[in-house]
């Protein structure tokens, strides 16, 4: 997959007490990302072209891509469809990338969300609302080992433009 | 095209009150700001400084004092010779209780077009309020060593 041409919508960063092979797995693996992740279940086959899934607590796939850079533990990059129907034809294929660098005894997890084409501040208001949550939840876990309780629900704006869009969010 | 500001929100298991109070009280702030003191009287006009190792690095004035909900000062950078000719900026946190939690969002904007200030507080925001976390959830702030930010002070 060329990926030359996406740009991020949005970037997050959080320094983590914990080691990179430690942030890789709680990104990796579905014991952690339950916990994190609002309940969601993450499955990573850890080569290019491998699969990756976010599974609802029901059992049924919420996110699904596939692996597009995948550097163990530095850099894993994945497309990142939410199974909303007409979202993907509607908005382009979304990536999703996480970095994680040593800084002194901490780690630097950088969280980036792009897109090919621009993406209006409505839409993007999901993830700028979502991804601080999970992550902050994440350093939470890794470092007390409890994750946070963040009740959150999608932004108004953005069912909003979805709406516009013509994309129905089940359940909403 | 987005503006010119930057914006950060994080979670955190502790009360507004004990929040705001490690926003502003230099006993914290040295521990998780890169040693950094926050010398003002908290009342809105009075001026604050930002001092890191003794040197005033920042100064501005307090706009809004709102305990335990909001805190809002002036931005001007004094240290790097470059950065001190920028307009003042604006940095505003808002605390709100969440659950059991308390979410925190920093809005640091009123910078120009092209702003290199703006560049280094994008870099330097995300360890100092991940170290504030750390401190006020297990206790200990985070060792995070001032290269490891990455910042490119322009010459």
């Amino acid at each position: 997959m060329d990926i030359s041409t996406y740009k991020p919508g949005i970037v997050y960063s959080i320094y983590i007490a914990s080691t990179p092979e430690k942030v890789w797995q709680a990104l990796t693996s579905a014991e952690f990302s339950r916990q994190y992740f609002s309940g969601l279940a993450v499955e990573v086959e850890e080569r290019v072209g491998g699969a990756f899934v976010l599974r609802a607590p029901d059992g049924s796939v919420h996110i699904s891509g596939e692996v597009v850079e995948c550097d163990r533990p530095r850099k894993l990059t994945v497309t990142f469809n939410v199974n909303w129907p007409g979202l993907v034809e509607a908005l382009g294929v979304e990536l999703v990338r996480y970095e994680i660098e040593v800084a002194g005894d901490t780690v630097r997890l950088t969280m980036s969300q792009l897109h090919d084409r621009p993406i209006s501040d409505a839409i993007l208001s999901g993830g700028r609302a979502g991804w601080p949550a999970i992550l902050s939840s994440l350093k939470s876990l890794l470092e007390t080992g409890k994750a946070l309780t963040i009740p959150m629900q999608p932004p108004a704006e953005m069912l909003d433009a979805l709406k516009q869009l013509g994309i129905k969010v089940p359940g909403m | 095209m987005s503006k010119p500001e930057f914006v950060y929100i994080t979670y955190i298991e502790t009360t507004p009150e004990k929040l705001f109070q490690a926003l502003t009280d230099s006993a914290f702030t040295k521990r998780y700001w890169f040693g950094t003191e926050l010398r003002s009287d908290w009342k809105v006009g009075s001026p604050v400084e930002v001092v890191m190792d003794g040197q005033v690095t920042d100064t501005g004035r307090i706009l809004e004092f709102d305990p335990p909900k909001r805190i809002s000062y002036s931005f001007h950078h004094e240290a790097n010779e470059v950065l001190r000719r920028e307009n003042p900026s604006r940095a505003t946190f808002e605390l709100e209780p969440y659950g059991t939690l308390t979410k925190l969002t920093l809005i640091h904007d009123e910078f120009a077009e092209g702003s290199l200030m703006l560049g280094a507080i994008a870099k330097g925001w995300p360890a100092i309020l991940a170290g504030l976390k750390s401190l006020l959830e297990t206790g200990k702030a985070l060792a995070i060593p001032h290269a490891a930010m990455k910042i490119d002070l322009p010459k």
